[in-house]
């Protein structure tokens, strides 16, 4: 079960010991794609604009507006000028020695995966590479960059969301590094589509650099990953279908923190207090973070996936036989649903090889016990749930040759901030706010903000334990032993939760088995042909997985109550998430539920769960939700209530 | 002067044959003469074959051909680098006959024929000769002494009368039919279907091989099916005419054949494809005979039957006679080749010139890896003189112009006509070539690039007596998707074969061998080094159908002209439609319902 991982590499230390300016002026001559066709940013621009699929839309959308092919010409000029990155080596050296200077005060070490460098540097040789690093920081582009320049790889041009362009500054420096800016919602606009999906194909097919984007679309705040986009990846993907490239290798990178800089930024985001736009002052203000410590990072590139593999068997690529191929086409519904599982498949590989710190363990312990926990009994439990992670295969970077209580001591020292310690009892709370002059519910705001911050490091080893604890529960609610009531309520539980984890859909039946074979490896369980029965020495385990899932099904059981309890007829969609909001403080406040039923994360997808469900219906796109209420309209939305 | 003067030199003809009632049936193997002079397990000539002579260089022997008698010097380097092979690793052919199975004869058949007085023979050389084509598994299993089931007895009918007369008492005793012409198939079209278990009889035309008259007025000649297409060729010369119709096969391959096939030839640009060529076609099928009733150039009377012979590859019966096209012997005739510097340019060459439909008769464009082979081909030149000229030309095009040895890509061409047209005509093509940053390269290394054509077939024969087999098949495509089309092709057989545990890369190239308006006519030549592999035809086959796949799936069609045969069945019904197939299969239910034209190709 347990994988053969690769070993880590510090960066750092390198930068540690010799010149960061010599670093940044050095010679840099990267592997190449063998079949590159040498161009410049600037020309990329014009083979774009003299593309066939580009003329093609431009005579379409001129001939649908009434408006001359100048004119739509000029504004698909426009729009490739608002997005197109020019990379520049200079900035890129910039960059190299300034972040050397930040990392080195940030982290206290960048280890990176030096076989996962080497199979990257055979993949970009031979097919056009498409890198896929998981999204939790800003920082998580930066640092992509900074290591293919370190380890000779061509730097790759980023897809960024358009929210940078408004930091002046910043947004032009992110641009000569490499980033190209799309806008966050262009649906029905035909043009701007085509002219960023040319763009992104253009420079794929002529190998002019790895195209690096987040699958999840943005980054998580809570550190989750997020249901995977599908736009993309179909744009990458399309000129191997067409024929156009032999193969696209797609490499999965997955990007983790000891302490997420972000951290306790998402946590007042996912409780409501907005978003702060980006700006350039608002990153100077950021500065603070630098004083601090961030532990280590890891970063660890995966084996490359070939497309070309990946679509074996899956897509018919004569379907594009009889179409000229400038011509945009539709994906169709077995593309379609190719792309959504080659999607989630790969987010699965970023989740798998995200490395895991004691920490995580830490703090999923103590976000069971709420009231804390001795030192020594932390660490007791800790050591036993170390055992329980590696046995379903977490990859989990625990020092060697060092006491469980050591660990446990360095890793409390690290997140201090959001925990008390005395008289060798530990509990999360809030420690860096006076405690007067609060009202209840500032009070409780205080607290979710530490308690959600602790979740983001819970949150990244859910991923191990989900398939087994959603078993437990359904074990837990089946009331029965029959392999098919487990099967039903685990398959139920699967389908509520596929908003909030990533969970591939059609893959019910393997995950089941999946969940079993790993609980009966660990003895928890005994599979039989029609039951499936707890060993006696089974029932912490069950318990303790049932319990990881727990806040999610109070979350949801909150978003129930107040669908079923407190709305009228109508709900705009606006109003919802501010309304559950109070609605879960009141049931905090009354100590009847968890502080993080009051995350906007979960309050969302619970409402698209519900929706997908067909508990609830939207009316009108936008504007109204009416609620079949759950009276006996919905059998399935019955035992869950009724668990919950 | 010109091409099938050089290459058919071959003056064997099948003696007039006597027909007599008592004596037909012994005459069996003198009837089957051509077969005495052609190998049994391998290409061509028996006289012809490339070997490794004692001192290490390659030579071809016999007289038939430009090469015949010539030393190779280059090609052992190509061969041993190109391939991996060595010289004191041979895989020679191991028996010098195979052992067949004693026939399955349908005795009241052979009764009636008989007294039909219809040639016929069940001799196991003559029925293992018809028993198959030339695809790599046929005559990979020949060389080790296998074959699967042969036909039970050949017969050879000398006119359309006879033909008649053998399909009628086919019908009579229920005996499978294989019509065989010159046996050049390369789609399995040729093998004995196993689940067969009525006697099979292969009808071999080949004394079917008479032009029967030339009309002047109308440029027009009626042919009997079984001649060969040299034989043809060189009779209406006699004549001051020609057809025009040369596919590379053409030394050995039928008309009737041609027909069945939807065969191509190398100048269809000026005389057309088969379809194009056909005035009237005559084809007996167990319903009796379908032929058109007048001669005129073009009809509107339905769908054109002739599209239901054309390419009905043996299974619906026997094509007897043929009216064809012919025109007279062209004046003037001038090969000629360019180069590219990359293949990229000779592609956009080619399509500027399909464009300004300024084709010459022949025009094809051999990626790197082909022309290197053709350079391996060059025999030793015969003066200090000739060899310093070619360094010359070498040091001029790599070294003044800048090419890329390893990229640069060659395009033959041939010109017939009139004098002055060809002289004209001929600079047009070398202006658009130019504007591609196409260097002429001379009349020499065109005429040796045909040459080839018809050579590279033996070298297969070497390759497989040193460890290495291969193959080309064909496919046409859209101007649009030719060059992905052609690296993805070559890609997956490099990778395919890399999968499959083949030692060393294999050699995977291409060429376009026609242009069309819309298109291309792509042909691919792949060969490997087997050694190590236990099953290397099984390897081999694999890798063909991935090959295939790829084609199909980057927008290439199933053949251009060696047709599906038993080989490519599979893929027929995604080719051309559920409802196209059914088509196809309601014609051969009302035309054959007894399946006596049982060779089960296509459909």
């Amino acid at each position: 079960m347990l994988k053969k991982r690769d070993d880590f590499e510090d960066i750092l230390e390198e930068r540690r010991r010799s010149s960061d300016l010599r670093y940044a002026l050095r010679c840099y001559t990267p592997t190449l794609y063998r079949g590159l066709v040498p161009c410049k940013a600037s020309m990329l621009k014009s083979i774009v604009l003299q593309s066939d699929h580009l003329q093609y839309v431009i005579k379409q959308v001129s001939s649908e507006s009434g408006e001359s092919t100048e004119g739509v010409s000029e504004e698909a000029s426009l729009i490739l000028d608002e997005m197109a990155h020019c990379l520049q080596l200079s900035t890129i050296r910039f960059f190299a020695f300034t972040l050397s200077k930040a990392f080195k005060r940030l982290f206290r070490s960048v280890c990176v995966n030096e076989e996962g460098i080497q199979r990257l540097q055979q993949a970009v040789q031979e097919h056009p590479v498409v890198l896929l690093p998981s999204h939790r920081s800003y920082m998580d582009f930066l640092m992509m960059s900074y290591l293919l320049y370190t380890y000779d790889l061509p730097l790759p041009v980023i897809a960024a969301g358009m929210d940078f362009m408004s930091m002046k500054f910043v947004g032009e420096m992110l641009r000569m590094s490499g980033a190209f800016f799309i806008r966050r919602s262009f649906g029905g606009d035909k043009l701007y589509w085509a002219v960023f999906s040319e763009y992104v194909k253009t420079m794929l097919r002529n190998g002019y650099a790895p195209i690096e984007f987040f699958l999840e679309g943005t980054r998580s705040r809570t550190c989750k990953s997020l249901t995977p986009k599908t736009g993309l990846l179909n744009i990458v993907m399309e000129p191997f279908f067409k024929g156009e490239l032999f193969d696209v290798n797609l490499v999965p990178v997955s990007i983790s923190y000891e302490r997420i800089l972000e951290e306790s930024l998402y946590a007042r985001e996912l409780l409501g207090i907005p978003k702060p736009k980006e700006s350039t002052s608002g990153l100077l203000k950021a500065r603070r973070v630098l004083s601090e410590d961030y532990g280590s990072m890891y970063v660890y590139f995966g084996h490359p996936v070939s497309v070309r593999s990946l679509a074996e068997g899956k897509i018919n690529r004569s379907q594009y036989n009889l179409l000229p191929r400038y011509i945009p086409q539709k994906p169709s519904a077995d593309t379609h649903e190719f792309l959504s599982d080659a999607a989630f498949r790969l987010v699965r590989i970023q989740e798998e090889n995200m490395v895991l710190k004691p920490w995580v363990l830490i703090a999923t312990l103590l976000l069971q016990n709420p009231d804390g926990l001795d030192l020594s009994s932390l660490a007791e439990q800790t050591d036993w749930l170390r055992h329980l992670a590696l046995a379903f295969g977490a990859f989990l970077d625990w020092p060697d040759h060092e006491a469980c209580s050591e660990v446990v001591s360095c890793s409390l020292a690290l997140h201090r901030h959001l925990l008390s310690v005395s008289a060798g009892h530990v509990q999360l709370s809030v420690t860096d706010v006076p405690q007067v002059e609060t009202t209840p519910e500032e009070a409780v705001f205080h607290q979710a903000v530490v308690v959600l911050s602790c979740a983001s490091y819970r949150n990244q080893i859910l991923h191990v334990f989900l398939r087994p604890a959603l078993l437990a529960m359904a074990m837990q609610s089946a009331n029965s032993n029959r392999k098919d009531d487990v099967y039903n309520g685990f398959n139920f539980l699967r389908k509520v939760f596929s908003n909030e984890f990533i969970l591939c859909p059609g893959d019910s039946v393997q995950d089941f088995e999946e969940a079993c074979y790993l609980l009966m490896k660990r003895g928890v369980l005994q599979v039989l042909e029609h039951e499936i029965v707890m060993s006696a020495s089974g029932h912490s385990t069950l318990a303790f997985l049932s319990s990881v899932l727990d806040p999610f099904l109070q979350g949801y059981q909150v978003v129930c109550r107040y669908l079923c309890e407190e709305t009228n007829e109508n709900l705009t969609e606006k109003e919802f998430i501010p309304a559950v909001r109070s609605f879960a403080l009141k049931l905090i406040l009354a100590g009847n539920t968890c502080y993080e039923a009051l995350s906007s994360d979960l309050q969302k997808n619970a409402l698209a769960a519900f929706l997908r469900l067909k508990a609830v219906r939207k009316l009108c796109l936008f504007t109204f939700l009416f609620l079949c209420h759950t009276g006996g309209k919905i059998p399935t939305q019955k035992p869950i209530l009724a668990r919950l | 002067s010109g091409l099938s003067q050089q290459v058919i030199i071959m003056a064997t003809r099948i003696k007039y044959i006597c027909r007599h009632q008592d004596e037909a049936y012994k005459l069996g193997l003198s009837l089957s003469f051509r077969q005495e002079i052609m190998k049994w397990n391998g290409w061509g000539y028996s006289d012809s074959r490339f070997l490794f002579n004692k001192k290490g260089q390659a030579e071809f022997t016999g007289k038939r051909y430009r090469l015949s008698g010539l030393i190779l010097p280059s090609l052992k380097d190509w061969f041993e680098g190109t391939f991996g092979a060595n010289l004191q690793h041979k895989s020679p052919a191991t028996v010098s006959q195979v052992a067949v199975a004693p026939p399955n004869l349908n005795e009241p058949f052979i009764e009636d024929l008989k007294a039909a007085g219809v040639a016929a023979s069940h001799d196991p050389e003559d029925r293992v000769f018809r028993a198959h084509g030339h695809c790599l598994h046929e005559i990979f299993a020949l060389r080790e002494g296998r074959i699967g089931r042969v036909p039970d007895m050949v017969v050879w009918p000398s006119c359309h009368s006879d033909v008649e007369k053998i399909v009628e008492l086919a019908c009579k005793h229920n005996v499978c039919l294989i019509p065989y012409g010159g046996g050049t198939s390369v789609s399995s079209a040729l093998e004995c279907p196993h689940e067969e278990t009525r006697s099979i009889v292969s009808l071999d035309t080949s004394q079917m091989n008479r032009i029967l008259w030339i009309d002047e007025k109308n440029l027009t000649a009626h042919v009997e099916a079984g001649i060969i297409g040299q034989d043809l060729e060189r009779q209406l010369n006699e004549h001051g005419y020609c057809t025009g119709h040369e596919p590379d096969s053409m030394e050995f391959s039928s008309l009737g054949g041609w027909v069945a096939t939807r065969a191509s030839g190398m100048k269809k640009n000026i005389y057309g494809n088969i379809e194009d060529l056909v005035v009237h076609i005559k084809m007996v099928t167990p319903r009796g005979v379908i032929e058109k009733s007048c001669l005129g150039p073009r009809m509107s009377t339905g769908p054109d039957i002739h599209h239901f012979i054309l390419g009905s590859e043996g299974t619906l019966g026997v094509v007897t006679e043929v009216t064809m096209k012919i025109r007279p012997i062209p004046e003037y005739q001038k090969y000629g080749s360019v180069v590219f510097p990359n293949f990229q340019q000779g592609v956009a060459c080619l399509r500027e010139v399909a464009r300004q439909r300024c084709a010459p008769a022949s025009i094809r464009l051999m990626d790197n890896e082909q022309f290197q082979f053709g350079h391996a081909l060059k025999p030793q030149v015969s003066s200090i003189f000739m060899s310093f000229l070619d360094g010359l030309k070498k040091f001029y095009i790599t070294k003044f112009k800048g090419f890329d040895p390893h990229h640069l890509c060659v395009a033959t061409l041939l010109f017939e006509g009139d004098r002055g047209k060809v002289l004209q005509h001929e600079k047009q093509v070398y202006d658009i070539a130019a504007k591609f940053g196409g260097l002429a390269a001379g009349e020499d290394n065109g005429q040796r690039g045909y040459m080839l054509t018809f050579v590279i077939a033996y070298l297969r024969d070497l390759g497989m007596d040193y460890y290495v087999i291969g193959e080309s098949f064909e496919t046409s495509v859209p101007w649009d998707r030719v060059l992905d089309l052609c690296r993805n092709v070559k890609e997956r057989i490099v990778r395919e074969c890399k999968e499959r545990g083949v030692q060393f890369p294999p050699l995977s190239t291409c060429r376009f061998t026609q242009t069309y308006d819309a298109g291309a006519c792509v042909y691919f030549y792949f060969a490997f080094n087997y050694r190590g592999l236990s099953d290397p035809v099984h390897v081999y086959e694999q890798v063909e159908h991935a090959a295939r796949e790829e084609i199909l799936a980057n927008g290439g069609s199933l053949s251009h002209h060696h047709g599906v045969g038993k080989l490519r069945k599979e893929w027929m019904k995604e080719s051309v439609s559920g409802v196209g197939l059914g088509m196809l299969k309601s014609v051969k239910e009302y035309v054959d319902p007894q399946n006596i034209f049982g060779n089960r190709n296509l459909l």
